[in-house]
């Protein structure tokens, strides 16, 4: 049933990203004698304080959240991998660098260095993919390396190494295949942590610009009218967190079918 | 025992360091010039020379970073260039409502966790346990800045009950404390039930059990008591999440504290100001665990008398 529910949401998330600026939407139409109004039978999710179609906002909205856990999931995922795998394979003083610099960048709490990157970098799709990446690599890295560690003194390596296969087919093709279960995991994870830092940044006023529709923005807005028509809150709020709650639920799906624990031990 | 809070000290030390001279990096990140960014563009040639002076933007990277770091270690964090004032000032006017905040919330987290990850554990596979973890699902999924708006909407402006935003006595702090608390529990009573689930699995319990204790004593004394221990070390790690949640939760209640002062800053491209936020919660958040991997240290006696041997 869980996994009924999490799949349709996920696959209207995904729809909405790619079809909707195909669809008939005015995400930025004003209609004046509808400003304020509550979803209806006639106003379907009802208007903002502009008069803009909330309907069309937050379907447009859909994208930019998707694109944006997209994109900084794949960096994050081939910048951490790159250097976690990089980093236990090579071990030495090497290893002892990336691991200070990942307690470093670790050392920043929650969102808060990509509220400050994507603060002086200024607002823009770019700069909040470019900030969140910066921040999203290090959990990759961290679990890769610890992963690598694990496995790097397996007897298949070893024949591999005897064998003379160099540095990177041995990491390629013996190591990143043994850990690719953890490693979906965690990037499924990342999206939900990903959708919410976009639509946190967005609510600090520190991601995509207005008249641009994000769901983070979105509800920003709606506070201000809270009183009036929390149908603004609402709405966004609740796209946002059944986005959220599906992508989290297919992660625990994920955990339990593919059972890590049972497999690759030796954790840091 | 000594030579384990020393590496620990040592490692933050480190870490600390890192951090500052990645807080020190980000005024180089501002696209363009910053001293422009800061002033704005209709400045005079005049005034930003003298900011660029004053911020040591005109002196070789390195000296710049040496000059950083001196004023670190006297905690001269510079000027505020929206208000004039020592950003240290600043700070210490700001502290002790974060601080408040972020106690508030831990609070709120712990009284909801430990009773609901206990039950869920101990009722294992039941309603309780299916609810327990729904309602935890559900709380690592909303975030703070939805959470906020939606209990300011019912219990401030429906019911009218508690003040909608503002530092202004207990009832102002109940909400931002909620907001906080709840989004922690959800993550908090996860780890509990996990960590109890695998002590009530050990040998001992069944011994406890065995020899006639009752439930509660076999669950309280001999569960929990081994089941805080990697909790609290879990706990030190989440304080993260809480201080980086603050902030949002800041904004959302208008609480006057230093996330809502990084946010201004950011607006006002006060970027000193910025740079010093950011240097004080991670600083603070890194002192946190390594206060909290000592404590841990001193508690589980196999790390005390292990490390005391060496």
């Amino acid at each position: 049933m869980r996994l009924w529910f999490s799949s349709i949401i996920l696959i209207i998330w995904i729809a909405m990203a790619v079809f909707g600026p195909l669809l008939p939407l005015m995400p930025d139409h004003i209609e004046l004698s509808q400003i304020l109004t509550p979803p209806s039978d006639a106003a379907w999710l009802g208007y903002d304080d502009l008069g803009r179609p909330l309907w069309d906002r937050v379907v447009i909205g859909a994208r930019f959240s998707f694109f944006v856990a997209l994109l900084v999931v794949s960096v994050s995922l081939l910048v951490g991998t790159f250097i976690g795998a990089m980093s236990a394979y090579i071990g030495g003083w090497f290893d002892h660098v990336i691991v200070r610099v990942i307690d470093v960048f670790l050392a920043f709490p929650g969102i808060l260095l990509a509220i400050a990157l994507a603060g002086l970098l200024g607002p823009g799709l770019s700069n909040v993919v470019i900030a969140l990446s910066i921040v999203g690599w290090v959990g990759f890295a961290r679990l890769t390396r610890a992963q690598v560690l694990a496995l790097k003194g397996r007897e298949h390596v070893q024949a591999a190494q005897a064998l003379g296969a160099g540095r990177w087919r041995i990491i390629l093709r013996h190591l990143l295949p043994l850990i690719a279960a953890p490693l979906i995991i965690e990037s499924t994870f990342a999206v939900a942590g990903i959708v919410i830092a976009e639509a946190g940044l967005s609510f600090l006023g520190l991601g995509i610009q207005p008249p641009t529709p994000s769901w983070g923005s979105m509800i920003r807005d709606g506070t201000r009218y809270m009183l009036v028509s929390p149908h603004m809150v609402l709405v966004p709020g609740m796209a946002l967190i059944f986005v959220v709650l599906s992508v989290n639920m297919l992660g625990d799906r994920l955990r339990d079918w593919l059972d890590v624990r049972g497999r690759v031990t030796g954790k840091v | 025992m000594l030579h384990f809070i020393f590496s620990r000290l040592s490692s933050a030390l480190i870490v600390i360091i890192g951090v500052s001279a990645l807080v020190f990096l980000l005024i180089h990140i501002v696209p363009g010039d910053p001293v422009e960014v800061m002033l704005g563009e209709t400045s005079q040639p005049a005034d930003r020379e003298a900011l660029r002076h004053a911020l040591g933007l005109d002196q070789p990277v390195m000296t710049q970073m040496l000059s950083y770091f001196n004023n670190l270690l006297h905690l001269d964090f510079g000027t505020s260039l929206h208000s004039k004032r020592p950003i240290i000032d600043v700070l210490l006017e700001r502290i002790p409502a974060t601080f408040e905040l972020a106690l508030a919330g831990l609070l709120v987290a712990i009284v909801i966790a430990f009773p609901l990850g206990m039950m869920a554990a101990v009722r294992k596979d039941s309603v309780w346990d299916g609810g327990a973890m729904a309602f935890s699902m559900l709380g690592v999924s909303i975030p703070n800045f939805w959470m906020g708006p939606i209990l300011i909407l019912v219990f401030s402006l429906w019911l009218g009950w508690l003040p909608v935003s503002g530092r202004d006595g207990f009832a102002s702090l109940v909400l931002p404390a909620l907001t906080l608390g709840t989004a922690m529990s959800a993550i908090l009573s996860r780890m509990i039930r996990a960590s109890l689930l695998e002590i009530l699995g050990e040998d001992f319990i069944r011994t406890a059990r065995a020899k006639g204790l009752s439930e509660n004593i076999v669950i309280i004394r001999h569960g929990m008591r081994n089941a805080l221990l990697p909790v609290i070390t879990l706990l030190g790690l989440q304080l993260g999440t809480l201080l980086g949640g603050a902030v949002i939760t800041e904004i959302v209640f208008s609480w006057p504290g230093v996330g809502q002062l990084t946010i201004d800053a950011i607006n006002q491209r006060d970027y000193p100001v910025v740079q010093a936020c950011i240097l004080l919660i991670s600083v603070a958040y890194v002192l946190i665990n390594t206060l909290t991997d000592v404590v841990y240290a001193f508690l589980d006696p196999r790390i005390r008398l292990a490390e005391g041997q060496h």
